[in-house]
């Protein structure tokens, strides 16, 4: 019993330094830019940079309107495979699953190939078009989380009687949409719509390959130039991440509150 | 003509037929309960009138109107459903606004109607709970009002009180029974519970496996049952193999006495086998001279049920129960005692086979 206990502390001890730190190393790594002592001269130097400023607008741009066109799609569809096409949740699951078995790679090459300028839809052709595209492959990439955030709040309401409720006091599809399904499934949305924010912010393969002005290719640009920014810019990306996935934990909790479940 | 007519109603689910030539006229402002066993076709019966199934084939009309082919938010109908369904988004007086703020009734009026409904189910403090603050019972009570508030033609009430507890069901059924005779609004009401069904209905459907079994009274149903489904299913009903004696004179044996119907049984012959059916609210326990049949038979089982308490005599082959008072002075009967029970001949029931 007590051997066991050992054991597992220092696993657990192992796999908290594998990731702590090499964070420690970079926190520390991206201080040392002024020399003989601790200063936040790297942290200053990339939020001055104009470059830093226009990419990560573009990609909080693309970003928001990721979630809102996935928003749009998902939580229609969700809940109407689980009102009329029960049987189809297993296919649907499965195609969701796709892009994360899928790399974003071959994505990118079969959008390139299928829309480029010579082709019937030539949406690689404008600054526009190409933003689309790139909004759509977020939208793939962010799929199986926002699918499945929705879908786990939808199973906490009883959505078929919610529905033939609200249908029953003379109510069509859009306002049964609206005013029942969305506001009851919105902490989940939103979990879904910071996980999705994540992801944009990071993603780097998609917005290089359509060469857009993303953050993800400016990390990297930067990381091949310069010494100390890169290690106070990942920082900062990182410093993002976990910021949503506190807001993920603050929704849901300040969401008990006010409307909390039968 | 009827308010709520129901002709050649079915309902077929993949092969299966499970609402079979339905029929029923309601009048304005009745209250019809639909009783049968699970899985009888009440709800799909309920469902279709409210516009979530599309029969197979039959008329549905309200007030004149031919709404078959209505979708459920085109029919003024009234939902009340078994598991609340209230939105968990809104508070109570969203909710009971709900329907009016889709019709886009002003804000005053709403306001005014909100608080009415309110009054009615006698929760007017609760306006700004959420649904999770309110009990099952106060849930279900303000699905009522909001059901209503939008003044539907036809209420429909889906066993709504089956996931409440023995108190309150009692309790809500009559206040349900006393807001539906305020209001006037025509209403079915699906229910296994005969008790519910007995005590709340103008008329009571009976449903066996699709099929209407018998339409009547409350009175009519428990009394003169025309079906041995709807004698067995409604209420305790003890049954005695018989046999005729003299079908003229309708005297009919009963293990070893003899018992005299008081009308002729037609189309029987002497010596036929017949079945006999008794409620236990018609038997004595005791040789009383005022009723005129009596049989004797052992003691089966006694259980005490608080203020009644139900014996089971063996009687031939087979089993009468009854309903005796309790009397805190008196000792309850005990099982193997020899006993004669007594009733009178005209409240046997002559089962059809
Ligand atoms: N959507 C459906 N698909 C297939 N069969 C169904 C469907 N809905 C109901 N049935 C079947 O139809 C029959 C009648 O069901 P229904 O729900 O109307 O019964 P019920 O009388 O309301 O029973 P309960 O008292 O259990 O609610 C049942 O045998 C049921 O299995
Ligand atoms: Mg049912």
């Amino acid at each position: 019993m007590k051997a066991n206990r050992f054991w597992s502390w220092l696993f657990l001890i192992l796999g908290i330094a594998y990731f702590v730190l090499p964070l420690i190393g970079t926190v520390e790594f991206s201080l040392k830019m002024r020399r003989g002592e601790y200063s936040l001269d790297a942290y200053w130097a990339v939020l001055a940079d104009p470059r830093f400023q226009a990419t990560f607008g573009y990609s909080v741009m693309m970003a928001v309107a990721t979630i809102i066109a996935g928003v749009v799609l998902i939580v229609p569809t969700a809940y109407w495979i689980r009102l009329k096409l029960p049987h189809w949740r297993p296919f649907i699951e499965f195609v969701t699953l796709l892009p994360l078995v899928i790399p974003p790679i071959v994505i990118v090459f079969g959008y390139i190939r299928l829309y480029n300028t010579s082709s019937w839809l030539p949406l690689t052709g404008t600054a526009a078009g190409t933003n689309l595209l790139l909004m759509f492959g977020y939208m793939t990439l962010s799929l199986p989380y926002m699918y499945r955030a929705v879908d786990t709040g939808l199973r906490a309401i009883d959505v078929r009687t919610l529905t033939e409720a609200a249908e029953s006091l003379g109510a069509g599809w859009l306002t049964i949409m609206w005013r029942v399904i969305l506001p009851n499934v919105l902490v989940a949305v939103l979990s879904g719509a910071f996980l999705t924010f994540a992801i944009v912010i990071g993603e780097f393969v998609l917005a290089a390959l359509l060469n857009r002005p993303a953050f993800g290719p400016y990390l990297q640009l930067i990381g091949a130039n310069r010494a100390y920014e890169p290690a106070a810019l990942a920082v900062i990306a990182f410093a993002i991440t976990w910021a949503c996935m506190g807001l993920i934990q603050l929704v849901t909790r300040f969401q008990k509150h006010t409307m909390a479940r039968r | 003509m009827s308010f709520l007519e129901i002709a050649n109603l079915q309902k077929d689910f993949g092969g299966t037929r499970v609402v079979k030539d339905f029929n029923l006229a309601v009048e304005k402002g009745e209250f019809v309960s639909f009783l049968g066993p699970s899985g009888c076709g009440k709800t799909t019966t309920l469902r279709m009138v409210a516009g979530f199934e599309q029969p197979t084939s039959g008329v549905i009309r309200i007030d004149g109107r031919d709404v078959v082919n209505l979708k459920p938010n085109q029919r003024n109908i009234g939902m009340v459903f078994q598991a609340y369904a209230l939105f968990p988004n809104m508070t109570v007086a969203q909710n009971v606004g709900f329907g009016l703020k889709v019709a886009g009734r002003p804000k005053a009026e709403i306001d005014a109607r909100v608080a009415e409904m309110l009054e009615i189910i006698k929760l007017p403090h609760l306006a700004e709970r959420y649904p999770f603050q309110l009990s099952g019972g106060q849930q279900q009570r303000v699905a009522l009002a909001r059901a209503l508030a939008v003044r539907p033609q036809v209420l429909l009430l889906d066993e709504p009180l089956s996931a409440l507890d023995a108190k309150i069901r009692v309790s809500l059924r009559e206040e349900i029974r006393a807001i539906q005779k305020k209001l006037g609004i025509t209403t079915i009401y699906v229910t296994h519970d005969q008790e519910e069904a007995l005590s709340m209905s103008d008329r009571i459907v009976v449903m066996n496996e699709g099929r209407a079994d018998q339409v009547g009274t409350p009175f009519e149903i428990y009394n003169r049952p025309t079906t041995r489904f709807v004698a067995s299913f409604v209420g305790t009903l003890s049954t005695l193999e018989g046999r005729v004696v003299d079908p003229a004179a309708g005297t009919v044996s009963i293990g070893d006495s003899t018992v005299s119907l008081g009308y002729r049984l037609a189309e029987r012959q002497a010596g036929d086998a017949i079945t006999l059916a008794l409620r236990p609210e018609a038997v004595t326990l005791g040789r009383d001279e005022a009723r005129g049949a009596h049989l004797s038979g052992t003691i089966r089982d006694v259980s005490f049920l608080g203020s009644v308490i139900r014996v089971r005599v063996a009687v031939g082959s087979g089993t009468v129960s009854l309903d005796t008072f309790n009397s805190p002075s008196a000792p309850p009967p005990e099982p193997g005692d020899l006993v004669t029970v007594s009733f009178a001949p005209g409240d046997l029931l002559v089962m059809e086979d």
